[in-house]
């Protein structure tokens, strides 16, 4: 190849080193926050033990069900919603042309818990259990409702605060109906509905963590074939369409996997505010880059281990009081969006 | 021809299924160059956002390479069509490079990895409209001549056959507008690329067209070569253009003429009235002036400007006749300035109206402004 040519390739090149660093950094306080996770709780197991259970499956029975049914899956699906979290965040940030955008702030979370809270009480009620598919299920048709209406809404008013104000009400309208069907709801399920509706990891089984992985995986794989288009969309939408996307075809995708990606936190998890907003962010700022096959899996990366950090707050600050993990997210996440505001002004 | 990259046959666009222009006729081969013109919401934009697959055609058909456009996917279309839009561009950090890049969207792998071949054409692109020099620098950081150029070079390497740019020149001052439709009309002309723009300097469109359409109203009053398109008052009547001239020599624009009686008489020629008259339209004073060969620059603003102009054929000693009806003129107007015109054989004349002037204590410079004392 020509001497030149290569010149822009060099230079192009000199960034991955920096993309190397944070994903290295990433992939660090992954593994370091699992290790930390599975280290700390209520009950003390030392290192020691804690290894042996793990890769012995051996050591006292009463640590070795709270390693295994307990910690871990809590671990995995934090790692796992929470990416899924901070990847629907980039999608509808992609989809708004807005980094203010994101499931909780649009009112896509709440939709989603309002419709899992019905099946929930419903299908408690009735049968004492509830599959976790259907759980999924609810939770997407109620954050496509959420989406539909503030689609309708973006029609209509083309400013990006309208659209905001538009969001957070049907958040507040979805909270408020939930909060009054928890009310009324059987006693006996109240204070697990309470809890899972003010979002939290706790109580996650295996099952729960093979049925997230599974959804939040291939949508994952979706979506990093989305990026392409995702790079050319960053230029607005008349010239992505010059450059071949189908528009409405790639809108439609970007919208259903978010939606999939919110419902299935909210299904598990409950509605975590702010991390669709402050992880995408944050990585695009330690890239330097806002291309999305790199940013992408870093926000993936990124989710979870803000999740498994603010999960780890969680359980310890307040310690044997558990916190919401949206009360951690929220004080870690919020200033940072406050941040964005004021550096956007500027 | 044989020669016709792109035509537009009975073409009827607008928007949401209303017609706005109907009939559109043109055809255009590789390399030439297509300027629409006319005013402001005249449908220009209507007219470029149709052929781009923005808004749906409402009639007629458009061909591209023999190939119909409503046939086309846009697919397709992206390997054929490059786009420079009005719209300014939000970008989230991204280097003016990796904006240049995106145009080679259509010809990377399935997750958009860019080959050799493509960093070289990206480079190339940049070095073509003198931005390489910037590509690392932010999008959003850099000027709006810088950021025009960078928009052309992402159409560039996206290796298009047609190119269509609305209004590509505004924002930028006059040395960018020049350097970008420099660039263009070389592009087009080295890698015979059609390229469609809408322009706002009519002067420019003059310059660098091979084909001017002039679009106003339902229907596409004139189109042609600059030659007979810049003509009389086809300009003049496109643009509605009432008070005030437009010079299709100069290529200048003139506000309307101060009517009244002439107050001033204004010596001039060789470019030396120019000034004055533009300065005496400016406070608003009636003028005469003379004696002007029909061939001076100053005859192409005094004409429109003056109250009224005492002309000579050029070439040729200013005759009695003439300089009797300057005498005339001049007596009848309350002040004489002289612009500074160089007297010699031909025009000696000029120095008996000069004489006159002294006699009559009427003769001022310019500077002084004698009518303001009133």
């Amino acid at each position: 190849m020509n001497r030149i040519g290569n010149q822009l390739k060099q230079e192009a090149g000199k960034k991955y080193l920096r993309y190397q660093v944070v994903f290295l950094c990433l992939v660090l306080a992954f593994l370091l926050l699992i290790i930390w996770n599975v280290n700390t709780g209520s009950t003390h197991i030392s290192v020691k033990e804690v290894l042996e259970i793990i890769f012995r499956r051996s050591g006292d029975e009463t640590q070795y069900a709270i390693i295994w049914k307990i910690r871990l899956p809590r671990i995995a699906m934090a790692a796992i919603l929470g990416g899924a979290l901070a990847l629907s965040g980039l999608l509808l940030q992609t989809f708004f042309r807005n980094p203010i955008a994101g499931p909780f702030v649009l009112g896509i979370s709440s939709g989603a818990k309002l419709m899992v809270a019905l099946m929930m009480i419903y299908f408690l009620e009735r049968f004492h259990s509830v599959s976790s598919w259907i759980l999924i299920l609810a939770a997407f048709a109620g954050s496509l409702l959420s989406m539909g209406i503030v689609l309708a809404v973006s029609q209509k008013i083309r400013q990006m605060s309208a659209l905001l104000v538009a969001g957070i009400m049907i958040g507040y309208i979805c909270s408020a109906i939930t909060e009054l069907m928890i009310t009324f709801a059987d006693e006996s399920n109240i204070v697990n509905l309470h809890g899972w509706s003010q979002g939290s990891f706790s109580g996650m089984t295996w099952d729960n963590v093979q049925i997230a992985l599974v959804v939040v995986s291939v949508i994952t794989v979706c979506v990093f074939f989305l990026g392409k288009p995702m790079g050319a969309f960053q230029l607005g939408e008349n010239y992505a369409q010059s450059l071949g996307i189908h528009i409405k075809r790639f809108r439609v995708l970007l919208i259903l996997c978010s939606s999939l990606l919110a419902a299935c936190v909210t299904a598990f998890a409950g509605p975590i505010s702010f991390v669709g907003i402050a992880v995408p962010f944050l990585i695009k700022k330690g890239l330097q880059t806002s291309k999305p096959l790199v940013v992408i899996p870093a926000t993936f990366l990124g989710g979870s281990v803000f999740c498994m950090f603010c999960d780890l707050l969680a359980r310890t600050v307040f310690a044997p009081t558990e916190l919401n993990i949206s009360t951690v997210t929220s004080i870690l996440g919020a200033p940072i969006v406050i941040y964005m505001l004021i550096r956007k002004k500027s | 021809m044989e020669n016709i990259y792109f035509e537009m046959k009975k073409l009827c666009v607008g928007y949401h299924g209303i017609p706005l222009i109907r009939d559109i006729q043109v055809e255009i081969g590789r390399g030439e160059i297509l300027t629409l013109i006319g005013p402001n919401g005249s449908g220009k934009s209507t007219i470029l956002k149709s052929i781009t697959k923005q808004l749906k055609l409402l009639g007629g058909t458009a061909w591209i390479d023999r190939q119909m456009l409503n046939e086309m996917s846009v697919k397709d279309l992206a390997k054929k069509q490059a786009v420079v839009l009005t719209e300014r561009l939000k970008t989230d950090m991204m280097s003016c490079w990796e904006v240049v890049a995106t145009g080679r969207y259509p010809y990377t792998d399935q997750i958009g990895r860019l080959s050799d071949a493509d960093y070289q054409m990206v480079q190339e692109a940049m070095e073509t409209v003198l931005a390489y020099d910037i590509r690392d620098k932010d999008f959003g950081e850099i000027s709006d001549g810088q950021r025009q150029r960078i928009m052309l070079a992402r159409a560039i390497c996206q290796e298009p056959e047609i190119m269509i740019l609305d209004e590509p020149t505004s924002f930028l001052d006059i040395r960018h507008k020049l350097e970008l439709l420099d660039i263009l009309r070389n592009m087009a002309k080295e890698k015979g690329i059609a390229v469609i723009m809408s322009l706002h300097e009519i002067d420019l469109a003059q310059k660098i067209s091979d084909k001017i359409m002039c679009v106003k109203g339902e229907y596409i009053e004139q189109i042609g070569t600059p030659e007979t398109i810049f003509q009389d008052d086809i300009i003049q009547r496109l643009y509605d253009v009432k008070k005030g001239t437009y010079n299709i020599l100069f290529g200048s624009v003139e506000l309307p003429k101060t009517e009244g009686v002439s107050k001033v008489f204004v010596i001039a020629g060789e470019g030396t009235g120019v000034a004055v008259y533009r300065a005496m339209q400016k406070e608003g004073i009636p003028f005469s002036t003379g004696v002007i060969y029909t061939n001076d620059v100053d005859y192409q603003v005094a004409k429109v400007l003056a109250n009224q102009v005492i002309t000579e054929l050029p070439f040729q000693e200013i005759r009695k006749e003439t300089l009797a009806a300057a005498m005339e003129e001049m007596d009848r107007c309350d002040y004489v300035i002289d612009a500074g015109v160089t007297v010699r054989k031909g025009n000696q004349g000029l120095n008996q109206l000069i004489q006159k002037a002294k006699e009559s204590r009427k003769l001022f410079r310019r500077e002084e402004k004698p009518w303001l004392k009133d």
